[in-house]
């Protein structure tokens, strides 16, 4: 009836009547791979060829193979082919690996109950409508519903670490009417239609209803998450299920979570796409002037053909048009190596390669989790060094997200828990210190009785904080468990729940003695002081982030109906109608001043006519199949309103380690933090405050609460005029979720101007879909600065993805975030070495590389052009056309490449603990477009200090040779490019602060084997070749003494003005880094001095340092310039000295 | 200068290599300098204080290396002679503008100063576009090379000059060996009224291994060089056969001809020289002053290029022919270097606090 719905029939039992048409369904196959063996090349090369660059070279070698060019096609081919193979076979290998994967997958075995009888057939053969069977620790092989279990109420246990990461056990049901049908005789009786949605990516929404034949009546139950086993998950703690196959293969949840991974591209590769372009236009120019100039040129019949140079027949007859298109390209091949191919396999290698050195990285190893950082896309490493803005989730990536129960408000008065123990506020001190852990649950108790009329209340309160949750138990232990029983402690339970709140709360109230013994299902029963209680549970109302609040309807023991709610007391205050609700709110907001999460826990007691007419609401919205996510929110509401207020609680949630350390060290960095948080207003606070987020001298603007809209805009120019009359101090601005989307409506300019003027802001009471929002936001406006969203949580991936760069912590709330994100860390405090030191590396290595190559093909090609003034532009190569080839694949790819894997600047414990440096390299600064023209410019210089020098050396063509005999246009050429190679692989050279025995190798290898390879080349007929141009050339050329005298002169002479630039600017203005790397060698390893200037507290003490210095003479810095090859041992080897708070301690 | 930075680092981690083995997690990377970025490595800086001596040191050795190179520059004797024939009063005027072959042409000339040492006889053309890309390919080395297959069937690359119209293999073909150079030149003194032949020496003046290796005439046992070339025909430009270039010396015919080998190996730029002969006999390493008397065989038209013809007597040193350039460079360079040492001197104690300043 509905497109957007499916209908199952369970064991494929169609209606038997003439109009029914069989739906179609996918089968059961997972196909991962992209290819198979017939489509592999054509797919595989169209691909390729759709990446722009590849497309260009093509394009250039078919130019090549069309007309008559001077280069054989062989030297563009023959790059490009090398290329586009290796891709290849990359990916070939990548999709064969693949292959292997799905046809396990899909061979794996599994049995399907067939014709009256268990059938084991293979997982690809099943079919929507079949019913499998799946055993204890087998993954579910479709997205099933669950029909039965071996248990009697027909649940079973699922984890679903391999979709989520979430390791705790999830409770799944079937519908009452099919529990019973446990043997496969009573399935195949089963007859039952399932109705749900189509397939959709979500893997925690499930619509459905099921309608059940049971006794000649129909019954429709509904289906939800909670009845849906999902493709992927694995069946634990239960011997068997039986499940109808509901969505198969490639339209599982798992299946369509395959996909959909946003490509992200970084500042730097866009800036390489600009590069391009101009070179592009650059290349275009070259060739249209030379096809000009040589019409220009030709228009005189003594150029175009004298008598010793006869054109051919065909050369006379052909059309001018036609030439002269044919003369463009052929200047454009000419030129064409002006656009590298090898920049894109060397980024590729680059970026690939580099990308391990995280991973690698001890500092981002947490000891205690056993996890290191996870690269989840190369594509970004260097956009970590250009991060200006960071969000921050709160809970789980700054703190601990382990949560610690620690005061209540009961009725209008505070507790707090110590030592397992309800103490109220005030009566701590007269605790007795030795309390015999014997008599803790009497003594707890002991103080209840000073008021002796709300102890009713006290326990009320306990038992609705033990009832109302979600919280498992397993009593299953397969790991340790003969640890536990050497321990004597045979009863041991372990709470598994989704929300470490409950766990936390669960678990202080079975210290204080109401013990949460277990839920089956439909009763929950608890210990309370020794007395079990059982409890029906009639409905769950789930915890949603629109409502903040969780609830259960129970009946008691006395068969009274009551409900209890817990939640954010923004969502359950405003609908209590008694209890102490002015204090309790006070109480509340004294909690969240400490930094402590609060709940409110409510409750409210039906009337049996009350709670027939919930009854039908509920299951009327339950079963809907349309709107059934609004019906479910309208009777929620319906619900939870007329609450008895009970009281609060406040967990605490441990601030990580190193939080305030690393959120001073980004703000040195010029990065600002956006801290973005579902909790209330004052926690936020409280937490910025302690985490650093929020100095105590910071001007705290708030934007929050804010109804209307115009309301919104005269608070945000109030504070706006604020901000500018008063820019002295830092200002901190403090923003709601509701008044973020006011100001977001109307007002998105002046709210920006607000927040870029303030150091640190602070969203709080924010929806996921909000975080993102604020993200994109910044991300749009007119600076287009590079955002890093950083977060744990599910409600934290959107803003992950939309970030330039988004960061997983690997926490307790699941993998969501660390799946979606680009890299994934176990701590928040190794975002700084993440961001400092690796993305500072990572981003002069991959500036410099781009740099760089263009520099280098700029002094490739400049000389073929400069050399068509004077040869007429015909089209003739200065060099021979191997080594047109070779120059980027050999002579000059390797030391680049180890550049830009283990180039340091600065060491990194200095990159550390400077985060200034960090300003050196923001805004893409080696990519601007000083840089830019300061290495196009410089490639041109150079290729004009090859040519003309070698042009001059050659003056009037006198001899070079002590013999007298001549050189030819080979060994001129010959000579230019040995000079090129020569002075390319010192340029980089120059450019190399870290040198490693690799650096060295590489480039006076590469240098060597220019040599070695042109000795070869030129000391060999060819067999195959048609032309023996450069046979012996090369030597002839080491033959000669002008050769190399004129070697050394040019070569050195293109460096030289380099290196005078550098040491000018070095000494004259020299950038932090610059200095920084002075300090390394000179002051900072002998003087007292570097030490303290690495800390905030260098103001204090630095003067005073150096001045004692100075008057003992040692850090005069005369002395500092030259002596600088003495190195500190103390400096080097110690690590802690270097960090950030130890260094405040030093005794400066 | 190699500064071991890290090693007290290494050590001090491998020392805790032990315990950590014992402990070691699963997920735990490697401790090796490698992987946490902690390679030994020199860290050079270019500081004043280095680049300061090294400008001196640069600028002092160029200085040096300079001056050698003008003084060695200056040792060599060159002298230039255009014979064109453009201008009226020029003896080639006739021959140049009658395009009679073999026309007969002299040129005299003086030199003042005695050449010591032997003399190398060269000829210049300017304006000749031997680079030029359709003339420069046309050449088939592997016909040069001596295969039989190819000298009866030149490669395609030769054309226009691959067959002749009556379709015979042109050996050599290609428009290069079409063009070859084919001026004579004789050399006398004039000895008080009497002219003395100035012997020419033509050996050596290719490269070794052009005429060893990459050129040689097809090998065709008992048959002599025009038994051999029968079936080809010569260049259309040619008077003379490949195998009867030099009439003098039978060695010296065929491809391997040196004068041949010689224009076969195209110039780089318009304006070239290439070797002729070297003086040889009675004044192999002394030509006195004089009159000297060059009788030339006028045949290489370039009035239309337009270019010019030119003959040279030129020395060499170890450093080849009369280059002023290199020691000049050397010198500026040199100089330079030194200027700029000095004025990084002075900046640099002039503003030598700057480090000072640090942050």
């Amino acid at each position: 009836i509905w497109s957007d719905t499916r209908t199952v029939y369970v064991a494929n039992r169609f209606p038997q009547h003439d109009h029914y048409i069989p739906q179609k369904f996918a089968d059961n196959r997972i196909i991962s791979s992209k290819y198979t063996v017939w489509n592999f090349i054509p797919k595989n090369l169209f691909e390729q060829f759709r990446r722009i660059a590849n497309f260009y070279f093509l394009i250039i070698f078919l130019v090549q193979l069309m007309i008559d060019t001077p280069t054989s096609p062989v030297t563009s081919g023959l790059p490009l082919f090398f290329v586009i193979t290796v891709t290849a076979i990359k990916q070939g290998f990548e999709d064969w690996l693949r292959h292997k994967a799905d046809n396990e997958v899909n061979g794996a075995p599994v049995y399907v109950v067939r014709s009256g009888g268990l059938v084991q057939t293979r997982s690809k053969n099943i079919r929507v409508g079949d019913i499998v069977r799946v055993a204890k620790d087998e993954t579910f092989p479709a997205d099933l519903v669950l029909l039965s279990s071996d248990r009697r109420e027909g649940t079973c246990h699922v984890t679903t670490a391999s979709l989520d990461g979430e390791t705790n056990l999830k409770t799944h049901s079937a519908v009452p009417e099919t529990a019973i049908s446990q043997s496969v005789s009573s399935l195949e009786a089963i007859v039952a239609v399932i109705e749900c949605h189509q397939p959709e990516a979500d893997l925690y929404r499930f619509v459905g209803r099921i309608t059940v034949n049971h006794c000649e009546e129909e019954i429709v139950r509904p289906l939800g998450p909670e009845n849906l086993l999902l493709r992927g998950a694995r069946l634990k703690n239960t011997k068997e299920i039986f499940g109808v196959a509901v969505y198969t293969g490639m339209e599982t949840k798992m299946a369509l979570n395959y996909k959909s991974k946003s490509q992200k591209r970084s500042a730097v590769e866009k800036s390489m796409n600009t590069f391009l372009m101009i070179y592009l236009v650059i290349l275009l120019f070259e060739a249209v002037l030379s096809t000009i100039l040589k019409y220009a040129w030709q228009a005189e019949e003594k150029w175009d053909e004298p008598w010793y140079n006869q054109k051919t027949e065909q050369e006379r007859n052909s059309s001018k048009i036609l030439k002269f298109i044919s003369d463009f390209l052929a200047f454009l091949v000419l030129y064409n190596f002006i656009i590298p191919i090898s920049l894109y396999v060397t980024v590729e290698m680059q970026k690939f390669l580099g990308s391990f050195f995280i991973g690698w990285d001890l500092d981002l190893y947490h000891e205690e989790s056993d996890q290191k950082a996870q690269v989840n896309t190369s594509d970004l490493n260097e956009e970590l060094g250009q991060v200006e803005y960071v969000f921050t989730d709160k809970t789980g990536t700054l703190t601990e997200n382990e949560m610690q129960f620690r005061e209540c408000s009961i009725n209008g008065v505070k507790y707090q828990e110590i030592n397992g123990k309800l103490v109220p506020e005030g009566m701590a001190e007269d605790l007795p210190d030795a309390v015999d852990s014997n008599l803790v649950n009497n003594l707890t108790w002991a103080y209840f009785p000073t008021r002796p009329k709300s102890s009713e209340e006290d326990i009320l309160f306990l038992k609705a904080v033990s009832l109302c949750h979600t919280v498992q138990i397993s009593y299953d232990q397969a790991d340790g468990l003969g640890d536990r029983q050497a321990n004597g402690i045979l009863h041991q339970m372990e709470y598994y729940a989704s929300s470490p709140d409950e766990k936390a709360l669960v678990e202080a109230t079975k210290r204080i003695g109401v013990t949460f013994n277990g839920n089956n299902g439909e009763t929950m029963s608890i210990t309370s002081f020794g007395k079990l209680e059982i409890y029906k549970l009639l409905h769950i109302l789930e915890f949603d982030a629109n409502r903040r609040r969780m609830s259960v309807i129970l009946q008691t023991p006395s068969g009274e109906k009551m409900l209890f709610t817990k939640g954010a007391e923004s969502s359950i205050l405003p609908y209590t109608k008694t209890g102490e609700i002015d204090k309790t709110r006070m109480h509340v907001d004294e909690l969240a001043l400490k930094g402590l999460r609060t709940l409110v826990i409510a409750c409210r007691h039906f009337t049996p006519e009350e709670y027939i007419e919930i009854d039908r609401r509920l299951h009327e919205a339950r079963t809907a199949l349309q709107q059934r996510e609004e019906r479910l929110a309208d009777v929620f509401s319906y619900i939870e309103k007329d609450f008895e207020l009970l009281g609060a609680v406040g967990v605490e949630d441990k601030l990580q380690e190193k939080v305030q350390e690393t959120i001073e060290a980004l703000r040195m960095a010029g990065i600002k933090v956006w801290v973005l948080t579902g909790d209330k207003h004052e926690t936020a606070v409280s937490v910025s405050l302690s985490c650093g987020h929020f100095h105590r001298t910071m001007n705290i603007l708030e934007l929050v609460q804010q109804k209307s809209d115009s309301e919104c805009a005269v608070q945000l120019r109030r504070l706006d005029k604020r901000i500018k009359e008063d820019h002295v101090i830092q200002h901190g601005l403090v923003v709601d979720g509701a008044s973020l989307s006011l100001a977001l409506r109307q007002h998105e300019k002046l709210f920006m101007d607000v927040c870029r003027n303030c150091s640190a802001v602070l969203c709080c009471r924010m929806a996921p879909l909000q975080k993102a929002k604020v993200v994109r936001l910044l991300k749009t406006s007119p600076e287009k600065p590079i955002t890093l969203a950083i977060g744990d949580g599910a409600n934290d991936v959107s803003m992950i993805q939309e970030a330039h760069v988004g960061i997983g912590i690997m926490g307790k709330e699941g993998r969501q975030a660390v799946r979606n994100s680009d890299y994934a860390i176990a701590r928040f405090k190794f975002l700084s070495k993440l961001l400092l030191v690796h993305g500072h590396f990572y981003y002069i290595r991959i500036a410099t590389l781009v740099q760089y190559f263009f520099y280098k093909n700029v002094c490739f090609i400049t000389p073929q052009f400069l050399y068509q003034f004077f040869c007429l532009f015909s089209q003739q190569t200065l060099y021979d056309s191997v080594y047109l080839t070779l120059y980027n694949i050999c002579f000059t790819s390797l030391p680049i490449l180890v550049y830009s894997l283990f180039e340091q600047l600065v060491h990194p414990h200095v990159l550390q603990n400077k985060p200034a440096l960090y300003r050196d390299i923001s805004k893409n600064a080696l990519l601007s477009c000083k840089p830019f023209l300061y290495w196009t410019l410089l490639g041109f210089c150079h290729a004009f200090v090859f040519f003309f020098g070698s042009y001059l050396l050659m003056g009037e063509d006198t001899s070079l040779m002590g013999n007298g005999q001549m050189f030819g246009n080979w060994t001129f050429g010959t000579l230019v490019f040995t000079i090129m190679v020569i002075t390319v692989t010192l340029k980089l050279a120059l450019e190399t602060h870290f040198w490693t025995w690799m650096n060295h190798f590489v480039t006076w290898g590469s240098i060597a084997f220019y040599f070695i390879f042109s000795l070869f080349y030129g000391g060999i007929i060819w067999p195959f070749l048609h032309t023996q141009d450069m046979y012996f050339v090369f030597v002839q050329l080491l033959s000669s003494g002008s050769a190399w005298f004129a070697i050394i002169l040019i070569v050195i002479t293109c460096l030289f003005p380099d290196v005078i630039k550098s040491v000018f600017y070095r000494h004259l203005q020299p950038t932090n880094t610059q200095k920084t790397q002075l300090n390394r060698n000179g002051i900072g390893i002998s003087c007292l001095d570097s030490m303290c200037c690495f800390s905030d507290g260098e103001k204090a003490c630095a003067p005073v340092g150096r001045m004692l210095d100075r008057m003992i003479g040692r850090c005069s810095p005369t002395r500092v310039g030259r002596s600088w090859s003495t190195s500190d041992p103390y400096y080097s080897n110690d690590r802690s000295i270097l960090t950030l708070s130890q260094v405040e301690a030093t005794p400066c | 200068m190699l500064i071991v930075f890290f090693l007290p680092h290494l050590l001090y981690f491998s020392s805790y290599w032990s315990k950590i083995l014992k402990m070691k997690k699963d997920n735990k990377p490697d401790n090796t300098a490698f992987t946490q970025q902690r390679l030994p490595a020199w860290q050079p800086v270019l500081s004043v204080g280095i680049v300061l001596p090294l400008f001196f040191i640069i600028g002092l050795a160029f200085i040096g290396i300079g001056i050698g190179l003008l003084i060695t520059s200056n040792n060599i004797q060159e002298f230039e002679e255009e014979y064109t024939g453009i201008g009226d009063n020029s003896n080639c005027y006739i021959c140049a503008n009658n395009a009679t072959a073999n026309c007969k042409c002299t040129l005299n000339f003086t030199i003042a100063q005695p050449i010591q040492g032997s003399v190398f006889m060269y000829y210049g053309l300017t304006n000749y576009y031997q680079n030029h890309q359709k003339y420069l390919s046309s050449r088939d080395d592997q016909q040069l090379a001596g295969e039989t297959y190819y000298l009866k069937n030149p490669s395609q690359s030769c054309k226009p000059y691959q067959m002749d119209i009556n379709n015979n293999p042109i050996a050599p073909c290609g428009s290069i060996a079409n063009s070859f150079f084919n001026d004579a030149f004789a050399l006398y003194y004039n000895n008080q009224g009497f002219l003395d032949e100035v012997k020419l020496d033509g050996s050596a003046i290719a490269w070794w291994t052009d005429h060893n290796v990459k050129f040689s005439n097809p090998s065709q046992t008992g048959s002599n060089l025009s038994q051999i070339f029968e079936g080809t025909v010569k260049p259309i430009n040619w008077s003379k056969p490949v195998y009867n270039l030099d009439v003098n010396n039978p060695d010296n015919n065929g491809f391997i001809n040196e004068d041949f080998l010689v224009w076969m190996r195209t110039a780089a730029l318009p304006d070239f020289r290439k070797l002729y002969r070297r003086i040889s006999g009675n004044y192999s390493s002394f030509m006195p002053s004089g009159n000297y008397t060059l009788e030339i065989t006028y045949n290489y038209p370039v009035k239309d290029l337009p270019g010019k013809k030119k003959v040279i007597f030129s020395t060499v040193s170890w450093m080849g022919g009369k280059n002023q350039f290199l020691g000049i460079a050397y010198l500026v360079f040199g100089s330079l270097c030194f200027v700029m040492g000095f004025i990084l001197l002075i900046v640099y104690a002039k503003y030598q606090n700057v480090e000072d300043n640090d942050d």
